[in-house]
Order: structure tokens, then C-alpha cells, then sequence
């Protein structure tokens, strides 16, 4: 067993929640052992190291402190969230490049009683763990249902491959990391141009036009080079090429139906577990079509909202829920 | 650069003192910032996928703190459009670290109240809030406090998405708080008078 300290991040209990428990599912299979650092909190993501440097730096440093004082048998932490792995690595790493902002976050955590030692742990992504301790090889041994004929466009997003503080990618642009795992477990993986360009961050919230734009050029790249699904490592993008999918849609009046699935439901496919444990109908743009088209059965959708379905043939009403980009399968729900 | 030339002209003696600008930003920035190394190539501006959005290219805004023209970098939407991906970091042949400057000059910003629109700014300080008193972010709570407040009119056509991601249970309804959270208070109070003293 690989042992690590496990940073697992907000948005891995709620709005990823997919990839967390397909991460839960595949440890053991692949001889994960993660433990997750107890009582961690929010790492700040991108808001609060633009208000206030100290305080936003001992946010941070309270889980590396944590982790540290909790490690056993490891000095690797491992987030599976582009944000946070970025913002540990980060602290981490201007605390030893500039040792005076050590000396106040450590100021800082006294006040908690606690202390942090600036590169006494190693911050690692979770893809990063994956390909180069675990290994492809033994991946590749796990799976028993190739993803034979599922094209897929894989995508990292931004702050995984850079500003790569340690060089642990191939590339700042164009690694071949995710590639190359998708390729062991048997999907057909796309040369996707976009695959380190930005999904908009936070603009959604701020700054709408921007991320719409941001959105369209990745999903209708991945439509354009046939793609069945995206596989992403990142919450943030999941979120935003997901969920802001519908918005971006209506904005450009297109109707893109393009599934954006955590690499690590894939792996749980390849590795013969069901849909249903791996986080699977927990999309909003549906992955049935992209499963079934590999002989995988979807599980049950959750019927999105209390509204009655409509049966066709219904006089056109007003409506202020335009059913236009809502999942189609939405009416011929499997229970 | 008649702007900056105007400026020059008439500023008075206080604003000369400005031309420390470049380096308070530096040295507000984590880590080394290496802002003042800064060749004007451009690679920065070229490399950026919101730049269209941008008042300023990076470079540009670059060359106006050199200038120590306070006001109008840090009335720039620049750092506001900034998606924090890293492209320009990469890029840089003199390895600044061109995203760890906007966030210095987005908090400079918040700090004279510069800013065009408070969206933005509104966003962060809604987020930092739910984070100090929960210790963990809070979705729900940020999403209706920002959205009521900010884009009224998006919310019509974001209920199928917020109704879809509360009912596939992917936002809670209820914040988690931290255990450590007097621990977590009382870390980030100390790093705020650090921060004032420092």
C-alpha cells in the first residue's frame, strides 16, 4: 500500500462529490492508502489571497500544519482539487522561497497553537500520485472492462499543470500524464488542443460573459472533435462545464450536450465497478448516452426538481424553466 | 503615452513619491515577485485568455505601476478579469509572478475602495466570510447572498441548475463548521494584526 495524507477539499464533499466517492471506490483496488487529515478547513480557493495576504496564507497553512503534526508514515499530502493542491503547493512553496512570510504565518498559527515547517511535506495532485507511484503498469493490470470505443477529451484546466512550482508534469501545456492514463484503461483518448486552457474560475460568479465564452470554446472543441465525454481532474471545471453548460447554451443560443466526467469514475468503470457506486447521474448533462454507447448501464437519474414532466403533445405553455437545454432523458426516467 | 506624460506634468510632489509603487507591490506580493524585472515583451497580454475583457494587458498595467500612476492601475478591471490560469506565469521569460500580482493589487484595491464594480470584490469578501465563520466554504449561502445582490435577473435562468444540483444533493443545504473553529478564529485574528504590522 502507497501511504498519503489525503487534502480532499470543499468541494469534494458537495458539488464533486462524484469524484470523491469514485476515489473512495478505486483505492483499494489500486493500493491507495489515504488518510484524510483530520478536522482540515477550506483552503481559500482564488477569493482570499485577494483580500488579505497573511490571513489567506494561514488559512492555508493550518492544513499543512495539520497534516504535518498527523502524518504517520508519510510526508505526502495528495488533493485531488486543482484549487487546493495549487494553494498547498503554493504556501508551501513561497514560505521557503521568501522565509519572512514563514515567519508570520507561523505567528499566526502559534495563536492555535500550532507550528508549520515550510517544506517538511510534499504537496502532490492526485493524477500526479496515480501515473508515477502507483504506475500505469499496475492501472493497467486492474482493468477488466476496457473502455474500448469511448472517445474521450481529456482536460485538466489550468493550476494542475502550472505554475508546477516542483516540474512534476510533462508539460505546462500539453502534459501527457491524463492521456496516457485514459489510454491504459482502454478509452479512446483525443489529441484535445484545449486541454490546459481555463474553464473560467470563478467568472461565472463575477463576470458571466467571459466564462460563457470561456465554456463554449472548450465544450465545442470537445463537440468538434466527436468526443462521447470530457475527463476532468478538477472540481472547479466539472462545476463550470457542467452545471454552467445550460446558461452558456442559451447565451450562444447553441445546444451542446457535451457529459464532463472525473477521471476517476472512468477508472472505476475500467476497473469493472457499477455506475452507480462511482458518482454516475450526479451530472447535470447526462453521461447515459456516452456509457451506453460501451454496453454500461446508467443508474437512475434523481429527478431534477419537483416539477410534474410534462407528456407530449401538452399545450405550449410559458415557461419559465425553458426545458430546452434541461437533460433530455429527463421524462423517460429509469427507476 | 500622453496619459502618462499629463500626468507626470502635473503631479505634485506627494505623487512622486509614487514611483515606490512598483516596489510596494512587489513587496506586498508572496513570495518573489520579480515584478520589477519586467522587459515590456508582452508575452503576458498574448498569452491571456480574458484579455479581451481586460482594460489593461498585464504589460500594460505593468508599466503603469512603474509609473507610479496609483489611481488608474488600481481602478484597472485587470486583475479582476485575471482567471488566475497561470498561461502568462509560464510564459514570462523573466519569471514573474504575474498572477500573485494581481491578486496584491486586487487586495490594494479593496483596501482604497478602487474599483469599478463590486462584484467581484463582493464575491471574495461573500466567500471569506462563510469561510471564517465555518471554516469550510458554504455554496448555497454564498450563491443567494451573490446572486440576489449581483445578477437578479440570471437567477431565472440558473433555477434548473440550482434546482438540479440541490436535488442531486451536489450543494448542501446546511453549512459544515469546523471543529477547530476558535482554533481557526484566533489563527486568522493574529495573522490580521500581523498583516497591519507588517
Amino acid at each position: 500500500m502507497n501511504k498519503y495524507i489525503l487534502y480532499p477539499g470543499c468541494s469534494m464533499e458537495s458539488s464533486a462529490r462524484a469524484y470523491y466517492d469514485s476515489l473512495k471506490a478505486i483505492t483499494d483496488i489500486i493500493g491507495l492508502d489515504l488518510q484524510e487529515i483530520e478536522d482540515w478547513n477550506c483552503c481559500g480557493a482564488t477569493e482570499y489571497l485577494g483580500i488579505k495576504l497573511t490571513p489567506a496564507y494561514a488559512l492555508i497553512s493550518r492544513n499543512l500544519a495539520l497534516a504535518a503534526q498527523q502524518a504517520d508514515g508519510t510526508r505526502t499530502v495528495v488533493a485531488p482539487c486543482s484549487a487546493c493542491y495549487l494553494n498547498l503547493a503554493k504556501a508551501d512553496y513561497y514560505m521557503q522561497e521568501q522565509p519572512v512570510l514563514g515567519q508570520h504565518v507561523n505567528e499566526a498559527l502559534a495563536a492555535g497553537g500550532l507550528s508549520y515547517t515550510p517544506g517538511s511535506l510534499d504537496i502532490r495532485h492526485l493524477l500526479d500520485v496515480l501515473v508515477y507511484d502507483v504506475g500505469l503498469d499496475t492501472i493497467k493490470s486492474k482493468v477488466v472492462r476496457p473502455l474500448t470505443g469511448l472517445r474521450v477529451a481529456p482536460y485538466l484546466g489550468c493550476m494542475v499543470p502550472r505554475p508546477d512550482y516542483e516540474h512534476r508534469w510533462s508539460d505546462y501545456e500539453y502534459p501527457v500524464e491524463l492521456d496516457l492514463l485514459l489510454n491504459a484503461l482502454g478509452a479512446e483518448v483525443i489529441e484535445f488542443p484545449l486541454k490546459t486552457e481555463c474553464c473560467g474560475g470563478h467568472m461565472t460568479q463575477i463576470s458571466p460573459d467571459t466564462a460563457f465564452e470561456l465554456i463554449r470554446r472548450l465544450v465545442s472543441a470537445a463537440d468538434a472533435h466527436q468526443a462521447d465525454l470530457m475527463a476532468t481532474l478538477c472540481p472547479m471545471c466539472q462545476m463550470n462545464l457542467d452545471a454552467y453548460q445550460s446558461e452558456t447554451n442559451k447565451y450562444f443560443g447553441t445546444s451542446f450536450r457535451m457529459p464532463v466526467i472525473f477521471f476517476t469514475q472512468l477508472m472505476g468503470l475500467a476497473f469493472g465497478l457499477e455506475a452507480k457506486d462511482l458518482g454516475f447521474g450526479l451530472e447535470l448533462v447526462s453521461a447515459r448516452n456516452a456509457l451506453a454507447k460501451i454496453g454500461i448501464e446508467h443508474p437512475a437519474e434523481v429527478p431534477a426538481g419537483t416539477a410534474r414532466p410534462k407528456k407530449d403533445g401538452s399545450l405550449p405553455m410559458p415557461a419559465p424553466l425553458p426545458p430546452r437545454n434541461m437533460p433530455a432523458e429527463k421524462g423517460k426516467v429509469v427507476k | 503615452m500622453q496619459t502618462l506624460d499629463q500626468e507626470r506634468a502635473s503631479a505634485p510632489p506627494k505623487q512622486i513619491e509614487d514611483l515606490s509603487l512598483l516596489g510596494e507591490v512587489s513587496h506586498r506580493t508572496a513570495g518573489v515577485s520579480r515584478l520589477e524585472m519586467c522587459i515590456q515583451c508582452g508575452c503576458c497580454g498574448g498569452s491571456c485568455p480574458s484579455e479581451a475583457d481586460m482594460d489593461h494587458t498585464p504589460r500594460m498595467l505593468f508599466a503603469m505601476l512603474r509609473a507610479g500612476m496609483r489611481h488608474a492601475a488600481l481602478m484597472s478591471n485587470t486583475p479582476w478579469i485575471c482567471v488566475s490560469c497561470y498561461h502568462c506565469v509560464v510564459r514570462c521569460p523573466q519569471n514573474v509572478h504575474i498572477a500573485d500580482v494581481m491578486y496584491t493589487l486586487k487586495s490594494m484595491a479593496i483596501e482604497a475602495k478602487l474599483y469599478q464594480d463590486s462584484t467581484a470584490p463582493d464575491f471574495s469578501q461573500t466567500f471569506v466570510d462563510m469561510v471564517e465563520e465555518y471554516g469550510r466554504s458554504f455554496e448555497l449561502g454564498l450563491a443567494t447572498r451573490h446572486y440576489l445582490k449581483h445578477f437578479p435577473l440570471r437567477l431565472p435562468n440558473m433555477a434548473p441548475m440550482g434546482i438540479g444540483m440541490l436535488s442531486k444533493q451536489r450543494m448542501s443545504i446546511m453549512p459544515t463548521r469546523i471543529k477547530g473553529i476558535a482554533q481557526l478564529k484566533a489563527i486568522l485574528k493574529r495573522a490580521k494584526e500581523v498583516e497591519a504590522s507588517s
